[in-house]
């Protein structure tokens, strides 16, 4: 007997149920007899993965009730034909075989599930991650769909958007509306000699490209306003902020208590640095450990005050390894504490962050939280437009 | 006499120094004394009616004092006192 005469008796002595009725009766048991390669390309939501080679010897753990429902696929419903044979001589007596296998259920348009799995390159790019129990592969997984944006791709933002970006994030999202400038060069190690004058976004995109092919990266050639905060914020899962300006880290907190977004914040002047993470009503935010901002002169920025090239080093660093503990949940996030570093001295203090209770934007969860305009909030509107 | 640490953006007043003595048993005390130091600073750290600036934290040891006792908040001896000030620059 030819193989196609043996199939045909096969089919005849076996049921078959069509995709139809598969999607319409959802049974218990789903079996996918295909190979391992072809279960990861995407397989039927619900369904056990039992390979061909296998079923039988696989069969009673999976299934122990000879009578129960069991509904056989594979790509094209010849294996799942023969599958449903063997089931049957093993037993079994409620036993289909779907018609036309997955390619017919892809075909109708249904829904599919595709396990994440490692691609051999990322395995090995991501080795050392791979051997720490407390990251893994389920915990790469997680970097790898994790969504951060980054406020400032800058001398905090350059740091941590390249240690984030090779760690495999999977989605680095940069706003910066500025160009580089050889004077960013001295510390701002994401961007090169040879992009002057090139956007930010553009030539942090263009190194992590060059680094990690792993990572998408979103490019938000703006500043950061009331009108677009919240649609830039909203696709993101944890905020790096590394901003340069008092206004922007203002709209930012308000925003990401509207969003309840955790926001890895850090700032840096001359030899100093200050990182803490604020979470949404659940630690201080930003408004509890500073109520309101300086006035202009009160407290000069970095562009005129000067900052040691390697400080956004270690502080960035620092942020960027609480995102990506914030991300795999792990450790002892850096919430409620404020983090100090003084390179002069090499000493790093901690200041205990309580939460406010009489916070402007934070004590009353579900109040609502007016987002105030930069422009607005320089002109000294600040205190008449918080009493929202 | 408690300790006094002064940010980097105050130190032009303490002659570049950022750790300074001063005396007092609050801390509304010690920057009486600071100002009698180096005059110009209490300003930086208090408004014009005597209060604390909302962009500027005190720390007794790792403690804010806007949640102990405020200005009132004691100190004693060998007590390490950080003046924090906001700070924006990120890049």
């Amino acid at each position: 007997m030819d193989f196609q005469s043996y199939l045909k008796q096969v089919k005849g002595a076996i049921r078959e149920i069509t995709v139809e009725d598969v999607a319409r009766k959802k049974p218990a048991r789903l079996i996918d007899v295909r190979e391992g390669d072809e279960w990861q390309e995407g397989h039927i939501p619900g369904a056990t993965w039992i390979p061909r080679g296998k079923l039988e010897l696989r069969i009673e753990d999976a299934v122990p009730g000879r009578d129960e429902e069991i509904v056989i696929y594979c790509a094209g419903g010849t294996r799942s034909a023969l599958a449903a044979k063997a089931l049957g001589e093993l037993g079994y007596t409620n036993v289909t075989s779907l018609a036309g296998g997955f390619s017919a259920w892809r075909r109708a348009g249904h829904a599919f599930d595709k396990p994440f799995v490692l691609t051999p390159a990322q395995k090995s790019r991501y080795a050392r991650h791979l051997m720490l129990n407390e990251v893994g592969e389920k915990g790469q997984e997680k970097l790898l769909k994790a969504k951060v944006l980054l406020i400032g791709a800058g001398g905090l933002g350059a740091p941590s958007g390249l240690y984030l970006a090779a760690a495999g994030v999977g989605t680095m999202g940069f706003v910066d509306d500025d160009v580089v400038d050889e004077s960013n060069l001295q510390r701002q190690v994401i961007h090169s000699t040879k992009r002057v004058g090139v956007p930010k976004v553009e030539s942090a995109a263009q190194t992590i490209a060059d680094l990690n092919p792993d990572v998408k990266v979103v490019q938000h050639p703006v500043r950061l306003t009331s009108e677009n905060v919240l649609d830039i914020l909203a696709g993101y899962d944890v905020i790096v902020d590394g901003t340069d300006n008092f206004p922007t880290r203002y709209l930012l907190n308000d925003a990401s208590l509207i969003l309840r977004k955790p926001v890895v914040n850090a700032s840096i002047f001359s030899f100093e640095g200050q990182v803490t993470i604020f979470r949404p009503f659940e630690g201080p935010c930003y408004r509890c450990l500073y109520p309101e901002p300086p006035p202009p002169g009160m407290a000069p920025s970095c562009n005129e005050a000067g900052v040691l090239g390697v400080l956004p080093g270690v502080v960035g660093l620092i942020q960027a390894t609480e995102a990506v503990k914030l991300i795999l949940g792990i450790g002892k996030p850096l919430v409620g504490r404020l983090l100090q570093y003084d390179a002069l001295n090499m000493k790093f203090r901690e200041f205990k962050l309580p939460r406010d209770p009489k916070c402007v934007v934070c004590s009353e969860p579900g109040k609502k939280i007016e987002l105030i305009d930069y422009e607005q909030f320089c002109s000294g509107n600040f205190g008449a437009a918080s009493a929202h | 006499m408690p300790t006094v640490r002064i940010p980097t953006s105050l130190r032009k007043l303490t002659q570049g120094r950022e750790e300074v003595t001063a005396a007092g048993a609050t801390v509304r005390d010690l920057l009486t004394d600071l100002e009698k130091q180096h005059p110009g600073l209490r300003t930086r750290i208090c408004d014009d009616a005597g209060a604390l600036r909302r962009f500027v934290n005190v720390f007794v040891r790792d403690e804010d004092v806007r949640f102990l006792q405020n200005l009132d908040t004691p100190v004693k001896e060998g007590d390490e006192v950080s003046i924090v000030p906001a700070i924006a620059g990120g890049r």
